[in-house]
């Protein structure tokens, strides 16, 4: 394990004497070997492909005091947060305090649905923080959805944030839906300031014929986010996916998704706000195994100021799945000349007979149509406001849900009615 | 109503308008026609503020106002309208969405409140059923997958919402079957009033048959090179440019 040891940062530092010490309080076989693997790749840099626009190692100056369970104390400050708080969306919310599931703040769940705590399985991906988060999450829960259930109204799950201290907090979730079951999730990040780093991770699996859409929603201002999502589809079965970010320092969601079963299919879009110097980098890897898939990824980002978006999707095709049916655009609108966006689609092919087909683009907003909105009276900036809005927008439309689209776009025009 | 003096506009260090001097009153239609390349549709986007355009000297008067120093979006509010010869399409923005926009932010300037929506839903649909406009054209984002001639009419439809002082019209014809031309041409008919007045740019006589000028200009090489009464326009059919052409060399 110690073969790669050269110099450890002092983040990377902090992070071993923090295993260590929970080893010594929780000994677990599991944890040490998701550590391991993290040890040996050690905190992402410039080097690794799938990190290569958002060096870790050298944003991460520390890693923050791990966030210890909530005391009754803590419950009930967040009692009262939760009872002044608006919703995003309609349906069950479970809630995370610190990481972990608090039952006693948590909606009753519609029936065909059950949430179990417990270790939450290995994630089947090869990236340091994923294990990181595998070796220092606290047990997690698993939802799961029966076989057959149709469930109509979104299950949130509230990750909450809470106190003014530095921390860091982890925390990982299974989502299991059984054969020909139906479900929505939302994820809202909610609560963190600049000195939380977050690390969640979201393992979703869904069985023949399973229907999932889960939308994630990181609103607030962490100075560190890294969002593993990773899912597997057997069969027929069906992933609609959408994640928007509008605030936080450094913001990382990658995504994994693995078409394991014939004629899956999958969805994936999204939408970056960044303005001032914050980053946000989403990355994702979609690996077609079995033939008939479709996939599309619909990404949208804009750009202000001094802030830096990353998109880096890659589809990878394998030898089986003939009859693959994939693209991938992302597009991205600089409103500063000092804003940057990284795009990197990639297609990787070992099947003969697929359709696959990427594009990026980079560009400004369109100067004819602004002129062409304030030719008829409207204001220069509610003109870019209208134009950023339709460009948002039409990733988030894409969702198949009236009312997550619209509380989305909600959080849209917030953002751009904040900044003009 | 509309003075233009002396008014010279380069693009990228090339003369384009060269000088040229223009009056249209209140209550009047002044055409103006010219061969390709002239500098008419120029002269509608420097009216209307586009930018992009460097204007080396002169003035554009809208009511003793000189509109070069306004923003876009300020002389709209003054009663500019250009019917664009090519209208942009904007994906994402409702065609509705964006005449609700323009509506308020026109009432706002004015110190009005907000059209309610069963007034506005009630203005548009006269409106578009005047100029034969499908209600779902309206459901479209604007201008987007809009023929050439639906954009056109759509032009008009904003005109005829937004009742401006000074109405520019830069080829609307171009595009238009006969029966789109009589429709476009009635609806500018019926906005004709004693207070507003309209600048007809055509490169063809045909839509004058429908719309009659009080006067009609010859433009060439970025200046007016003669003026007249409706005859002057069955003249240029008659003949082309060719005469003019050479004057203004
Ligand atoms: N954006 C531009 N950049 C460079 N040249 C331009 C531009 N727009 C117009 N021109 C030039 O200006 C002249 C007048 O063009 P325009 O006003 O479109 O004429 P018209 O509408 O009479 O056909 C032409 O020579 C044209 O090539
Ligand atoms: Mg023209």
């Amino acid at each position: 394990m110690n073969a790669h040891v050269v110099n450890r940062s002092a983040a990377e530092k902090t992070l071993f004497r923090q295993f260590a010490e929970q080893q010594a309080r929780e000994p677990s076989p599991v944890r040490a070997a998701a550590f391991a693997r993290f040890a040996e790749a050690g905190l992402p840099t410039r080097r690794v492909e799938a990190w290569h626009y958002t060096d870790l190692r050298a944003a991460m100056a520390d890693a923050a005091p791990v966030l210890a369970a909530p005391t009754p104390a803590d419950i009930k400050a967040a009692r009262l947060r939760l009872a002044r708080r608006e919703r995003f969306a309609p349906g069950a919310q479970l809630v995370l305090l610190g990481g972990r599931y608090i039952g006693e703040l948590s909606d009753r769940l519609p029936d065909g649905v059950t949430v179990t705590e417990g270790a939450v399985l290995a994630v089947p991906v090869a990236d340091p923080l994923a294990a990181l988060n595998e070796a220092l999450s606290p047990s997690g829960c698993t939802i799961s959805v029966a076989r057959g259930a149709e469930i109509a109204e979104p299950i949130t799950i509230l990750h909450l944030a809470d106190g003014m201290s530095d921390y860091s907090v982890y925390s990982r979730s299974a989502i299991a839906l059984n054969a020909g079951a139906r479900a929505s999730f939302v994820e809202v990040f909610e609560g963190a300031q600049a000195r939380v780093q977050r690390h969640s991770a979201t393992i979703m699996t869904l069985a023949k014929g399973a229907k999932a859409r889960h939308v994630a929603v990181v609103g607030d201002e962490p100075g560190l986010h890294i969002e593993t999502h990773v899912c597997d589809l057997a069969e027929n079965a069906e992933l609609e996916a959408f994640g928007l970010i509008s605030g936080g320092d450094l913001t990382r969601r990658q995504i994994f998704v693995r078409m394991t079963g014939d004629e899956a299919k999958v969805s994936l879009g999204g939408l970056a706000l960044i303005d001032g110097d914050r980053r946000a980098d989403t990355t994702l890897q979609v690996v077609h195994a079995a033939p008939r898939g479709t996939s599309r990824e619909f990404y949208r980002a804009i750009v202000d100021d001094d802030a830096i978006g990353v998109f880096q999707g890659k589809i990878i095709v394998e030898r089986a799945a003939q009859k693959t049916d994939g693209a991938m655009k992302s597009q991205a609108i600089l409103l500063s000349p000092r804003a940057q966006m990284n795009e990197k689609p990639e297609l990787e092919i070992f099947a003969d007979d697929v359709v696959c087909g990427h594009g990026a683009t980079v560009a400004s907003l369109d100067p004819e149509q602004v002129f062409y909105l304030r030719s008829r009276g409207i204001p220069e900036s509610d003109a870019k406001a209208m134009l950023l809005e339709a460009f948002g927008g039409e990733s988030i439309d894409r969702i198949e849900d009236e009312l997550l689209i619209e509380a989305l776009r909600a959080r849209l025009r917030a953002w751009l009615g904040s900044r003009m | 109503m509309l003075e233009i003096r002396n008014l010279s506009v380069s693009i990228q260090d090339k003369l384009i308008l060269d000088n040229l001097s223009l009056g249209v009153n209140a209550g009047e239609v002044a055409a103006i026609m010219g061969p390709n390349g002239s500098g008419k549709s120029t002269l509608a986007y420097v009216i209307a503020g586009k930018p992009g355009y460097e204007v080396t000297s002169g003035e554009i008067l809208l009511d003793g106002d000189n509109l070069l120093e306004l923003e876009p979006n300020e002389r709209a509010l003054r009663g500019v309208f250009l019917a664009f010869q090519y209208p942009t399409e904007i994906p994402g923005v409702g065609a509705m969405t964006f005449l609700k926009a323009a509506l308020n932010a026109q009432r706002r300037a004015r110190g009005e409140s907000d059209l309610t929506t069963p007034d506005f839903m009630r203005r548009v649909r006269e409106a578009a059923q005047a100029l034969k406009i499908e209600q779902e054209m309206l459901r479209r984002p604007l201008n987007v997958g809009f023929s050439g001639g639906e954009k056109k009419r759509f032009e008009v439809l904003q005109m005829a919402l937004l009742g401006p002082r000074v109405g520019v019209l830069d080829e609307t014809d171009s595009g238009l079957d006969i029966d789109a031309l009589r429709i476009v041409a009635d609806g500018v008919n019926a906005l004709r009033d004693p207070a507003r007045a309209f600048v007809v740019i055509t490169h063809y006589q045909r839509l004058l048959d429908h719309i009659r000028p009080d006067v009609v200009h010859v433009m060439s090489r970025g200046r007016i090179v003669a003026s007249g009464g409706p005859e002057l326009a069955l003249e240029l059919e008659r003949n082309g440019y060719r005469d003019y052409a050479e004057e203004a060399a």
